[in-house]
């Protein structure tokens, strides 16, 4: 054993032999900035070249020049407001799709999770068991989620069963488009609330118990502990949430894409399918379009989060 | 409603507070769990059971019996006597809308025939093990769950060892560009994978890395809620330990690999346990680095499986359990450490 750790000492010690010990901490970076650099930073840049050329070659050199007609393609449309009649119709019903979703789904979570939260903050026995089961399907893999309520929700499912079993008649859950694209923000809602649960949750054991304490010997009414005391306290970690929730939101994919493929038609579409598809699963690669609206998002996430710091920091004043 | 949302200790009496808390509590057990106790149960089930309605909770079966001198074990059904009670009768032969039957105590004894409508088939509890043993032969699934452990281990390996470098050098030394580093790293947090999906392929393959399971284990291995997470843990580990083994001429590598890197155990127990969860669950980029089948890892074999063979559910049901299996049981081992571990860091 010993000789192996030194097998590992041997070329880090010559590199300090060579470097010096005040150059060291560089060595230690290195790796982690080298995949970084290879990985993120250099697609970033990338992508901006991408955007601006056409054709369907991966290689960027072999790529010609169209300036930002990529843009354009996306954003031109014969009549305002009209999906059918932009160029890209595709892009905009999942853009729709997403501006849909995205409120439905960042409301319901935080509701959910600060709900939950402010439950399992409460004292009582088998905290740590309810604060698990919660937290449970964070850890299912977006597959295994939409494998599993698929199956729930099959005409044949036990959902269906239930209903049925109730007087009811059978409801085809994920092929009639509204039910579809509802399931995708509960489904969505389900598989994450328990992320943000313990955010909050951990924000409501932070704030000290003798304010509450003080509070009740005032006879302050709950309400206005709750909105006095318990969501001021709470506000940084309710921004962690949001904001995190919003992107995340905004870049579902995984789960709804194994759960409905999009479908039933295009009913539950969203943004980064359009990406996915544009650029990979179709025949064409359409990599400056992909890329294209690859940046639109990147900038609508960047808005949208400095929308949100901007709100909470005035609120503070 | 508020009331109840603003109560931090519970009084010394159940008032209605405590009781919307215990149904909310209840509602969510269900809700929580329900599906994949469902999913668990059914994979349990035969393809017949599957297609029934209603379904059956428990994964039951007909009843079978072997008997001496037949090859296969026998369906067993609910056969009226002349008495009027109805008994155990083993089915021997089916004549069209007839069956013959025996009694399974005394199969020599008689035969007696009864219409298929006049019996019931009788139903016991009966798990289908064989949803789980065929697809791990007939398919590629063992190539595939082999696929996921390779990338799940080597992968984690790696972050932790290339985050931990680099939180030790960012919480232990004063140099140049440091806080430029950080906040770097830091920032992308905020570049979601998807605005980068396409030069990422186009480095990965540049690399020769496309189609491998390699491209799949390198680009996620940086991870900045790795670096952040060590970072944070290795600023509570005084210096003073680093100071005395420098008196011993010890080298700055030695520092970190014998006397740091230990002392940050719990740290990187956290984000191992990350680490595993995130690469066993990957699915967007190794859909977009690997497309030949015997690359597969398990998510993506299952997505390719239940695409094509959207009737074979048995087969599903149970993959998709072998799947989520060791997530759960890491989860129930370890839940403690993973919940602490988000509360701290704020990051998943």
């Amino acid at each position: 054993m010993s000789t192996l750790g030194r097998l590992i000492d041997a070329p880090f010690e010559a590199l300090q032999r060579r470097l010096g010990a005040a150059r060291m901490p560089y060595v230690f970076v290195a790796p982690n900035l080298l995949v970084f650099g290879i990985f993120v930073a250099a697609p970033m840049i990338l992508n901006v070249w991408y955007a601006v050329t056409g054709g369907t070659q991966l290689m960027p050199a072999e790529r010609p020049f169209v300036g930002a007609s990529n843009f354009g393609e996306l954003l031109d449309c014969d009549q305002f407001g009209v999906i059918a009649s932009c160029r890209q119709d595709r892009f905009w019903r999942a853009v729709a799709n997403t501006a849909w979703f995205v409120p439905f789904q960042v409301i319901g979570l935080v509701a959910v999770s600060l709900v939950t939260a402010l439950i399992l903050n409460r004292r009582m026995a088998w905290r740590g068991f309810f604060r698990a089961v919660f937290f449970y399907p964070v850890l299912l893999s977006p597959v295994v989620v939409a494998l599993i309520w698929k199956w729930v929700l099959q005409p044949d499912g036990v959902l269906n069963a239930l209903i049925v079993a109730g007087g009811g008649a059978r409801v085809p859950f994920l092929l009639d488009p509204s039910w579809a694209f509802s399931w995708t923000v509960v489904i969505s809602i389900w598989a994450h609330m328990g992320f943000y649960t313990l955010i909050l949750l951990a924000g409501l054991q932070a704030i000290p118990a003798d304010l509450y304490e003080a509070a009740e010997m005032d006879g302050t009414p709950h309400a206005r502990v709750f909105w006095r005391i318990t969501l001021p306290l709470l506000m940084p970690n309710m921004v962690v949430v949001l904001v995190l929730g919003l992107i995340r939101a905004v870049q579902s994919f995984d789960e709804i894409f194994v759960l409905t493929g999009g479908g039933p038609g295009t009913a539950t579409q969203y943004i980064v399918q359009y990406i996915y598809e544009t650029a990979f699963a179709n025949q064409t690669h359409i990599l400056g379009l992909a890329a294209a609206a690859s940046i639109l998002v990147g900038g609508v996430l960047m808005v949208l989060t400095m929308l949100q710091l901007a709100a909470t920091a005035w609120s503070k004043r | 409603m508020i009331r109840f949302l603003t109560r931090r200790r519970g009084g010394a009496r159940a008032d209605w507070t405590d009781w919307f808390a215990r149904i909310y509590l209840l509602i969510g057990l269900l809700v929580m769990f329900g599906p994949v106790a469902w999913l668990a149960l059914s994979s349990f089930k035969t393809q017949t059971a599957l297609q029934e309605f209603p379904p059956s909770l428990l994964p039951m079966g007909q009843k079978q019996v072997a008997l001496p001198g037949t090859e296969r074990p026998l369906p067993v059904f609910l056969v009226p006597q002349p008495d009027g009670v109805a008994q155990e009768r083993v089915m021997v032969r089916r004549v069209g809308l007839e069956g013959q039957f025996v009694d399974p105590a005394d199969p020599a004894r008689r035969i007696e025939r009864a219409r298929l409508t006049a019996v019931t088939p009788v139903r016991e509890l009966h798990f289908a093990i064989e949803n789980y043993i065929e697809p791990l032969k007939q398919f590629n699934f063992t190539r595939f769950l082999g696929n996921s452990l390779f990338v799940t281990i080597v992968s984690t390996a790696i972050t932790l060892l290339i985050n931990a470098m680099c939180a030790f050098a960012l919480s232990k030394y004063e140099f140049r560009g440091r806080d430029g580093i950080f906040i770097f790293i830091l920032s992308t947090l905020m570049i979601p994978i998807t605005v980068v999906l396409v030069p990422a392929f186009l480095i990965v393959t540049g690399l020769g890395l496309g189609n491998s399971l390699w491209g799949v284990i390198l680009p996620p291995a940086a991870t900045p809620t790795g670096v952040f997470l060590l970072r944070q843990y290795m600023l509570t580990i005084p210096d003073e330990l680093m100071d005395a083994a420098r008196m011993d001429h010890a080298s700055e590598w030695r520092l970190f690999w014998r006397i740091i890197l230990p002392l940050a155990a719990p740290a990187l127990a956290v984000l191992a346990i990350f680490s595993v969860v995130w690469r066993w669950n990957d699915f967007l980029w190794p859909l977009i680095v690997l497309n030949r089948q015997e690359n597969f890892t398990l998510q993506l074999g299952l997505a390719a499986f239940q695409g094509e063979l959207q009737t074979q559910w048995h087969y599903l049901l149970a993959m998709t359990v072998v799947t989520l299996l060791p997530v759960t049981l890491v989860f129930a081992f370890l839940q403690k450490y993973i919940t602490t571990g988000i509360a701290s860091s704020g990051m998943k």
